[in-house]
């Protein structure tokens, strides 16, 4: 029995590892990297938890799960009561266990990493989430409470906005979404790609909000087709969760060109209109045989092998510090490497070139070293002058950051911002306007997915109590 | 699902359809747009609000099939939907008293031109239309623009009806004549016609307004994918737009990113076209 086990034998399981696709399958397909763990695997990794008293994982979790419980679930082959504390902390599992960086969070914190290595969290959480969805009816469906007859408008259908419906609509408050675009999911339909984070799984997550009457309005832009007055006149509350899509610009010469992409157009094209990827889809893009994508962040890294699963020969990551200082995932510039990518570390672009026939023909770069540790901690690059050199290249991708996105904001005047334009918010997502609440990348700037949750969540507590009070 | 409440051809491929998208339909002002998703798997087409009527709630597009996405659009018959009509976006057009303004309008610009021209009429201004085509049958809305302007003008450049030649010929003649010189142009059609009259105009530096019809995918500002320059800097045209000033564009780098999809062939050859390391 699993039950009986001592921790001596615990701590003699070595971590599991994820079964991919091979890099020379996958690096031309869309398909899904991580296959996700067998049973026996998941059983045999939950078994490696010692359930510590002073649960140093949940404190790194941004939203509390409660990691070792349904860990124990899991060792006891418990699926369902798995499932049902996962679910309870964290309304969209199966895309937690897929993106969150659990490297610098829960697992970064279990005690089992101070001398070896850490539980695989997220890939046992990932597991559960994915058996509860074949397995929803074993679950059963939650059954609302009585309408309470608030009804609460929600702008923006990324996590942040899916989570506070789910938990709105779990109080029994009317909610309905709205959402600019003409499809749901925010970043994780429009950016994540599918071979990071499959779009049934979004549909799934759609679907189970919508069987609890929670109504998810597209092709509604708050700020231009209603006004956020207008919502605050017909709902009782209004949370906003319009993320932080502004393409930051370069601002270097031949930026225009093209072949020239932001990482949101790049991606908005690929993942939301289907394009290089189904042969249905009408919406063109140029595919490149030499990509550039700048930047090194998840962002880039999903633009980079994007570029390699459409056909590129070279994808190459321009980014100008070194790769300890790269903020993406360890997971995904591992697996990046795996499938061929390039990385020209401590290189800055300076100009992007062209044949003077309109398009782009080369990246120009200089070398960068590391000064001094700047405002982030992280140590400065500083040009090396002289070192200027050309890498050749018919698509570059600008994948630096994004920005807070006015469309709203420039509608709502009496709205506090601060100086980078992100809406104002106390801990409970709270604005300075009374019944209005906010957050995900709309207060945070570009933050993650488990954070925009996290905001949904304290949010709906807040607006529930705000109307019952 | 929006439906298509009528469509009617104006024009050698060019359609006017009115459909119905209330929330548009109360919210839009002249010289904005909406984005159209005929279908899945369909492209998201900008198309300017012609016209709206709140009480009933339909909208008024004109809609011109150049290639495979307008002619989805267009094909859709009454009675039948649009997946997916939003808006409106862009800014509204800066309505102003200017006194004397010359309206021109190029092909489905006129369309695009129609409702600005019909708000600059009831702010008071003495509206004189040009309308641009390439024959008689491509002339559209002459009626409905009388019906607002002082005078329409029309050119041709076959001479198959009114003057032959370019608007601005019809233009030059305006401006040469200090009675009926204007105060303000506003020119909307393809990007070669706006930056002929933006030329025309700038010696005098008469005020000339265009509006901007780049590659759009979310409408929103989110993908930059719209971005033009201005006066050197790079503007959002879908968000800043898409009117601007037209004395300040770089139209040649907005009709250079145009072509950017134009050929899938043209692309394909590139792609295989060797580049040199
Ligand atoms: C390519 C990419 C990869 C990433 N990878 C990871 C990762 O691996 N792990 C991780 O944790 N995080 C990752 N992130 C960050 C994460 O996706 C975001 O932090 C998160 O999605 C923010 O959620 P949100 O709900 O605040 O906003 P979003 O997901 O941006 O959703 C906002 C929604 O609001 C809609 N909207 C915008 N304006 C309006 C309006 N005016 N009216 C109505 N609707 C509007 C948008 O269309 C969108 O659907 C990644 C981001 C990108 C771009
Ligand atoms: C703000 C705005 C308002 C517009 N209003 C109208 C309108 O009221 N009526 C109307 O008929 N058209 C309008 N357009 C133009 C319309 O969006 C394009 O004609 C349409 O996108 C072409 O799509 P397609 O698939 O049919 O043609 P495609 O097959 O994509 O293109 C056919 C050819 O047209 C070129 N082209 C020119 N302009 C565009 C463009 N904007 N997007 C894509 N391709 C373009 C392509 O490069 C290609 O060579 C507007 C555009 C903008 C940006
Ligand atoms: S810190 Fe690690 S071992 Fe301890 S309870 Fe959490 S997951 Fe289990
Ligand atoms: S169309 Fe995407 S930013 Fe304008």
């Amino acid at each position: 029995m699993t039950t009986t086990m001592t921790t001596r034998e615990r701590l003699a399981i070595g971590r599991v590892r994820m079964p991919e696709l091979a890099a020379t399958v996958r690096s031309s397909n869309f398909e899904e990297v991580n296959r996700g763990l067998g049973s026996d695997d998941a059983l045999r990794e939950a078994q490696r938890c010692i359930q510590c008293k002073n649960r140093q994982c949940v404190e790194g979790c941004p939203v509390g799960v409660s990691i070792p419980e349904f860990i124990g679930r899991v060792a006891e082959n418990d699926l369902a009561g798995a499932a049902r504390i996962l679910r309870y902390d964290n309304a969209l599992p199966a895309v937690c266990g897929r993106v969150c960086p659990q490297e610098t969070q829960c697992e970064a914190k279990c005690v089992r990493g101070i001398k070896g290595e850490a539980v695989a969290i997220g890939y046992l959480e990932r597991f559960v989430a994915d058996w509860a969805m074949e397995n929803a009816i074993q679950l059963g469906m939650e059954k609302p409470p009585p309408p309470t007859g608030k009804r609460i408008a929600i702008a923006g259908c990324g996590p942040a906005g899916l989570t506070a419906a789910g938990e709105l609509a779990r109080l029994g408050h009317g909610v309905v979404i709205f959402e600019a675009l003409h499809d749901t999911g925010g970043v994780l339909r429009y950016g994540i790609p599918e071979f990071r984070l499959p779009k049934a799984i979004i549909d799934a997550e759609v679907d189970r909000l919508r069987a609890m009457d929670v109504e998810i309005e597209c092709n509604v832009i708050i700020g231009k087709t209603l006004t956020l007055a207008q919502l605050r006149q017909k709902f009782d509350a209004v949370f906003i969760a319009n993320g932080a899509g502004l393409p930051t610009m370069l601002n270097i010469p031949g930026e225009n060109l093209k072949g020239v992409y932001s990482a949101n157009e790049y991606l908005t094209r690929i993942n939301l209109m289907g394009a290089g990827r189904r042969a249905e889809a009408a919406t063109p893009i140029i595919k490149g045989r030499n990509v550039a994508v700048i930047g090194g962040g998840n962002t880039a890294m999903d633009c980079v092998r994007t570029a390699r699963r459409l056909g590129a020969e070279r994808a190459m990551i321009i980014y100008r510090r070194s790769e300890a200082e790269m903020p993406a995932r360890v997971e995904e510039i591992k697996h990046a490497k795996e499938e061929g990518v390039e990385f020209l570390m401590l290189t800055a672009p300076v100009a992007i070139l062209s044949e003077n026939d309109g398009w782009v023909a080369a990246l120009r770069c200089r070398h960068m070293e590391l000064g001094e540790p700047d405002a982030s901690g992280r140590r400065k690059p500083v040009p090396v002058e002289g070192t200027e050199y050309d890498i050749p290249a018919d698509v570059v991708v600008n994948a630096v950051g994004t920005g807070a996105n006015p469309l709203l904001t420039a509608t709502a005047p009496d709205l506090a911002l601060n100086k980078w334009g992100n809406i104002v918010a106390d801990e409970s997502g709270l604005t300075n306007l009374a019944g209005v609440f906010a957050g995900g990348d709309i207060v945070r700037g570009g933050a993650t997915v488990i954070l925009a949750m996290g905001d949904g969540k304290q949010a709906a507590a807040a607006i529930s109590a705000f109307l019952v009070s | 699902m929006f439906e298509v409440v009528s469509n009617d051809i104006l024009a050698p491929s060019l359609h006017r359809m009115v459909v119905r998208a209330p929330r548009v339909a109360a919210s839009r002002k002249p010289g904005q747009f909406v984005i159209v998703r005929s279908a899945p798997e369909e492209e998201r087409i900008p198309l300017t609000i012609g016209d709206a009527d709140n009480a009933v709630g339909t909208i008024t597009l004109f809609v011109q099939a150049i290639g495979a996405s307008t002619r989805t659009i267009v094909a859709t018959p009454v009675g039948g939907f649009l997946r997916d009509v939003a808006g409106p976006l862009g800014l509204p057009t800066h309505i102003e008293q200017w006194g004397r303004v010359a309206c021109i309008g190029g092909g489905v610009g006129t369309a695009v031109l129609y409702p600005l021209a019909k708000a600059l009429a009831e702010a008071g201004n003495d509206v004189t239309t040009i309308i641009g085509g390439r024959a008689d049958a491509f002339i559209i809305l002459k009626h409905e623009l009388s019906a607002i302007s002082k005078e329409v003008l029309i050119t041709t450049e076959d001479g198959s009806m009114g003057r032959k030649g370019f608007v601005t010929a019809a233009l030059a003649d305006l401006m040469a004549d200090p009675a009926t010189c204007p105060q303000a142009v506003f020119a909307i059609g393809p990007v070669p016609m706006m930056r002929a009259v933006t030329e025309l105009t700038r010696p005098q530096g008469i005020t000339t307004i265009v509006s901007l019809n780049p590659i759009m995918i979310d409408g929103t500002g989110m993908c930059g994918g719209c971005r033009v320059l201005v006066e050197g800097e790079p503007r959002f045209a879908c968000v800043d737009g898409p009117e601007f000033d037209g004395h300040k564009v770089d139209f040649e780098n907005l009709f250079d990113r145009l072509s950017t999809y134009r050929s899938h062939e043209a692309a394909n050859c590139r792609l295989n076209r060797q580049v040199q390391p």
